[in-house]
């Protein structure tokens, strides 16, 4: 493989989408053409045209998406020089411009639609430079709200793990534990956590502990039915194994079983990430007196849309980095998968 | 070489059908394994060949009769008995360094005796693999780490249930020399499962041979054939020829327990 791939690098006399591991490679599939390279700078620079040149209708600061234009493009010539050097790079660079191209005609025609004509209904269709500007000006709060948020993810999704990890292994390993929970489980499970915030606001002492009980009760599940299950599918095989070379209850359940189960709980953990992200949301759109959730339900009461897409990137931004950990957290613990699962 | 090391007195292992009717995979087994030697066990499918073994290993128990080994009962698995898997049993999670070296950490004693696994590794053949998985090892490889793993204990007696069954023609043969190998440098008692019956003339210093319904060792062949042995040579024929007859006798006079 490493050979392959140095011959291709120094070796002259082929193109340098010539070499198999690049254009037989089935993720980064798309034209090796420059063209598309530069359609896509274009597109920036087009929408940073309509920017300049068109006249604005409605009040907006342009000058936080001015910068955010002309910083893509300045990344993307960057990327370019140095992709000229390293032709992995370079593939990857130009799988995605057809997509960065469409991107930078959307700004465009966003731009057109909004700022610039007034066609799209005024408050509720922001331009991006409005959702932009609201970024910068409100940072402030939407930095304050995007930690408390994230506070509370945390508290109540950790505990729903630890929780949710350590029942799904009483669950799947003794049956006396699986006699009593398993139905406990099954039930909770389909009862949507969110009918739990009138009882729980009115039990529990604050917003707070109750979006973390919330939470937990979204993500308890998905992880203790997962590991439950994991553990109890355990094939015999291992633990016969295990027994004649030596092992004891504790090595069986900790060093096989567990072990086993890792995919499973992983599994449940991303579903009750998902889970617990709307629960998030909705329990602070409606208890709490901060975060993501309530700064945009805030906004929407004052009218302010622009804060409420401000608001939804950055939840989104949030919510990608959370699964971001949780993927390497996964890909370090099951790499013993890599070559079994694709 | 005659010291006895495992006793197997009148077992009787019964496990009932769907309907009700008592099936004797062993019925009254009568052995004595000795310390040093490896026995073969061969027979139809049915005869009881893997239940006696993981009787053996303590997997499983008998319903009357004793098994024992230097004297003591074996009710339950022990690392002082081996066992190896038709399929090698290793932990996928685990890299072959770490699956070999799992019953010294199972048992509490791996700092001390870490040099232990590499020396192992070693002897079959798996230097340089150390850090791969199970998954990507071929089958032959795969079989002798979880061999390694099984000596690593130091075993009285190593159980084998058909371990090279999974193996083509090839990798049978060259495992079938690494047992000799093993047997050589470590004189380890050895119980083996075996289908094949050039595999058990070419392995073993005694063959049981094994008929079913009820599961029980018909006849007890010495393999007098000394090492290095040819599988063309006369003595090795006619070996295999016994084998088969006593074989074929078995199956010709099928004694039904019960009708449908």
């Amino acid at each position: 493989m490493n050979d392959e791939k140095t011959y291709a690098l120094k070796s002259k006399r082929i193109k340098w989408f010539e070499n198999p591991l690049i254009s037989e490679d089935k993720v980064y599939w798309k034209p090796k053409r420059a063209i598309w390279f530069w359609l896509a700078v274009l597109s920036f620079a087009a929408a940073f045209g309509v920017n300049v040149f068109i006249a604005p209708l409605q009040e907006t600061q342009i000058l936080p998406y001015r910068i955010f234009l002309a910083s893509a493009v300045f990344l993307l010539l960057s990327l370019h020089a140095a992709a000229l050097r390293n032709p992995f790079l370079r593939a990857k660079l130009y799988h995605y411009c057809q997509f960065i191209f469409a991107l930078g005609i959307f700004l465009s025609v966003w731009d057109l639609l909004t700022d610039k004509t007034s066609v799209l209904p005024v408050p509720y269709f922001p331009s991006a430079a409005s959702v932009l500007q609201v970024m910068v000006l409100d940072h402030a709060l939407i930095l304050k709200s995007a930690l408390y948020s994230l506070r509370l993810f945390f508290a109540g999704f950790l505990t729903g793990i630890v929780l949710g990890v350590s029942s799904g292994i009483l669950i799947g390993w003794a049956r006396q534990w699986d006699y009593w929970l398993s139905p406990i489980i099954k039930v909770s499970g389909i009862i949507p956590p969110v009918v739990w915030i009138p009882l729980a606001l009115s039990i529990l002492p604050g917003s707070f502990s109750t979006g973390v009980f919330l939470i937990f009760a979204a993500s308890w599940f998905p992880v203790a039915s997962m590991t439950a299950n994991g553990i109890s599918s355990t094939p015999k095989k291992y633990f016969e194994a295990a027994q004649t070379f030596g092992a004891q209850k504790k090595y069986l359940l900790f060093k096989v079983a567990v072990p086993h189960a890792m995919p499973n709980i992983f599994m449940g953990i991303l579903t009750a990430a998902a889970f617990s992200f709307t629960t998030l949301i909705v329990s602070e759109m409606i208890g709490a007196k901060a975060g993501l959730g309530f700064y945009i339900n805030w906004a929407k009461a004052w009218g302010a849309y622009s804060k409420m897409y401000a608001a939804i990137v950055i939840i989104a931004l949030e919510f990608s980095v959370i699964l971001l950990i949780i993927g390497i957290f996964r890909r370090r613990v099951l790499r013993w998968q890599k070559g079994i699962v694709k | 070489m005659t010291e006895v090391l495992i006793d197997i007195k009148n077992v009787n292992r019964i496990y009932r059908d769907d309907a009700g009717h008592k099936i004797y995979a062993l019925r009254n087994v009568n052995l004595q394994i000795l310390r040093g030697e490896i026995i073969s066990f061969i027979g139809p499918s049915g005869c009881g060949k893997t239940t006696l073994l993981r009787l053996l290993a303590g997997l499983d128990k008998p319903q009357s009769g004793s098994l024992s080994i230097e004297g003591k009962i074996i009710d339950k698995p022990h690392f002082e008995r081996g066992f190896i898997f038709q399929q090698p049993a290793l932990f996928p999670w685990n890299t072959v360094e770490e699956n070999i070296s799992a019953p010294l950490k199972a048992r509490k004693i791996y700092a001390e005796n870490k040099h232990k696994a590499a020396r192992y590794i070693s002897m079959m053949g798996l230097a340089g693999f150390e850090k791969s998985y199970p998954h990507e090892l071929s089958g032959g490889m795969a079989q002798r780490a979880a061999i390694a793993r099984a000596l690593l204990s130091e075993p009285k007696v190593l159980l084998l249930d058909e371990p090279l069954g999974a193996l083509d023609a090839f990798k049978r043969s060259e495992l079938q020399n690494n047992l000799i190998e093993i047997w050589q440098k470590t004189k380890t008692t050895m119980a083996l499962v075996t289908h094949d019956v050039d595999e058990a003339v070419y392995l073993s210093s005694r063959i049981a041979v094994m008929t079913s319904r009820p599961g029980k060792i018909s006849k007890i062949i010495n393999v007098e054939l000394g090492q290095n042995r040819d599988r063309n040579d006369d003595g090795f024929i006619a070996l295999r020829k016994e084998i088969l007859k006593e074989l074929r006798l078995a199956s010709i006079s099928p004694q039904p327990e019960y009708n449908i």
